[in-house]
């Protein structure tokens, strides 16, 4: 495995997105900061802490689970259902922002946006990703990434984040076919 | 998993992954979200061939909040009431491209055989058959149970349950006593002797003709319901001794330990096996056993439907 993105990287990165975040929506005030599980809720929660470090008030976060929202429930064996928070002021007329570790097909993101549909209407819906990867299978792309990284289908990228897997890393494993 | 046709083959696993989908579910449809597409442009067949009102609904109900279609199928007022057979039934299911069946059937084994068959390719859920099993709705007491009693938790160790009443003739009593000992409870049956099925005794529960000296130590108390129906002989005297001895009323409910609770599979024969005063008392969680149905429901008909495709690429 090869390590794209080391632990002091991903806090860069996480810092630079919280600033753009502020920057794009013009302070923290209209923004909900939405995690899809698992990793992507983690990464939420640590945007979350940024904000409020540079705004000095806490912003909205929750989580989004979208496994029952999926286009591929049919050919996949079941997920476990993950925990879906809205914070309780809500997301109508809000600025959203979904974040997901790993941007690749889309799908995942489209389906959030489904899932999101059915809870309300946000004012916006923005993207963000620590990495992005490539090979979209549908129109989506992220306002807010980490790091694009440029890989084969053949290869996959983990990321590893202290909450869950004990330390901050992301990687590339397999070959370039 | 393919199909859910009884306690007995549904590995603790399972079961707890059942649980736990259905409580991600509850919290879902507790909240903004009423209507999940999970399931759109599935077809799901209610085959009733025997009276059922809440089973049947808390069915349709699960499917529709998964966007499934619903097909509802009863004996009466169908060619099953003219004489048409399983099999000819199942195979007009599969014609009509059914991914789905919910079965209720009079005879202990029709689930399984429909599952065993070729008649069709769909999955097989058992809503209760015959005197045999009813896993849907030991789940969802199981699900009940857990919520009250052990938040947090993913099995039911440490908890007693009394199950009480006509065992004999209860599908809803034998599968509880399956899946509430494979979650680690203690399960005691108390019934008289002569609504005690042969071969109780290798059952994973003990057994007791005597409620007031079991009351003050459960925390758990499911009245069963006397099915007069299935009765051809007399199994007790009249109607009030059976309530003196193994009746739920007020009286008896003092002494039950605090923070205990009081359930019932429905549908209650007030007076009977349990008084009104009980049902409605604050114990009581028989309507909320109803509500959590239809999430242990959907919970089931998405663990069934989702990745179907892929095992019948796989057979």
């Amino acid at each position: 495995m090869s390590i794209a993105l080391s632990a002091p990287d991903i806090k860069r990165a996480l810092t630079r997105i919280s600033h753009e975040i502020l920057e794009r929506n013009q302070g923290s005030s209209s923004i909900v900061l939405l995690g899809i599980p698992t990793r992507g809720a983690h990464l939420a929660a640590r945007i979350a802490t940024i904000i409020t470090e540079i705004e000095g008030v806490a912003v909205p976060c929750g989580t989004l689970d979208i496994t029952l929202f999926r286009d591929d429930l049919r050919l996949r064996a079941p997920k476990a259902i993950m925990p879906t928070t809205i914070p309780p002021s809500g997301i109508e007329d809000k600025d959203v922002i979904l974040v997901d570790d790993v941007l690749f097909s889309g799908r995942t993101i489209r389906a959030a946006l489904d899932a999101l549909g059915e809870i309300g209407r946000p004012r916006t819906v923005q993207l963000a990703a620590l990495v992005d990867r490539g090979h979209r299978e549908l129109p989506i792309k992220a306002d807010f990434v980490g790091k694009n990284l440029p890989t084969s289908k053949s290869q996959s990228v983990r990321v590893l984040l202290s909450e869950i897997d004990g330390r901050d890393e992301v990687g590339i494993e397999g070959e370039v076919l | 998993m393919r199909h859910l046709l009884s306690i007995e083959d549904l590995s603790k696993s399972d079961a707890v992954s059942i649980l736990d989908t259905a409580h991600e579910l509850a919290r879902v449809s507790d909240g903004a979200v009423k209507k999940l597409p999970t399931l759109r442009g599935r077809t799901i067949v209610n085959l009733f061939a025997e009276d059922s009102t809440r089973t049947r609904i808390s069915f349709e109900a699960a499917a529709k909040r998964l966007s499934a279609d619903v097909i509802n199928f009863s004996a009466k007022g169908s060619s099953v009431s003219k004489g048409e057979s399983l099999k000819d039934t199942a195979m007009t299911l599969q014609a009509m491209g059914a991914d789905a069946v919910v079965i209720r059937h009079s005879a202990s084994g029709a689930a399984q055989r429909l599952a065993d068959s070729q008649w069709m390719s769909g999955s097989v859920v058992n809503a209760g058959d015959g005197t045999h099993e009813h896993p849907s709705q030991a789940l969802l007491d199981a699900f009940t149970i857990r919520k009250h009693l052990r938040a947090g938790a993913h099995d039911l160790e440490g908890l007693t349950v009394a199950i009480v009443g006509d065992v004999l003739h209860s599908r809803v009593a034998r599968s509880n006593v399956l899946l509430l000992s494979k979650l680690g409870a203690k399960v005691i049956l108390v019934a008289p002797p002569t609504l005690l099925p042969v071969g109780v005794e290798s059952w994973p529960a003990t057994v007791s003709y005597d409620f007031d000296s079991v009351i003050p130590f459960v925390d758990v108390v499911m009245m069963l319901r006397v099915q007069q129906e299935r009765m051809s002989d007399l199994y007790f005297p009249n109607a009030r001794e059976y309530s003196r001895y193994f009746g739920l009323n007020a009286d008896r409910m003092k002494s039950m330990k605090q923070g205990s609770i009081v359930m019932h599979p429905g549908p209650m024969n007030r007076g009977l096996e349990i008084s009104a005063e009980v049902a409605d008392s604050a114990r009581s969680v028989i309507t909320e056993q109803v509500t959590n149905g239809v999430s242990v429901r959907m919970a089931i008909l998405y663990v069934l439907l989702t990745g179907s495709a892929l095992e019948a690429g796989s057979n």
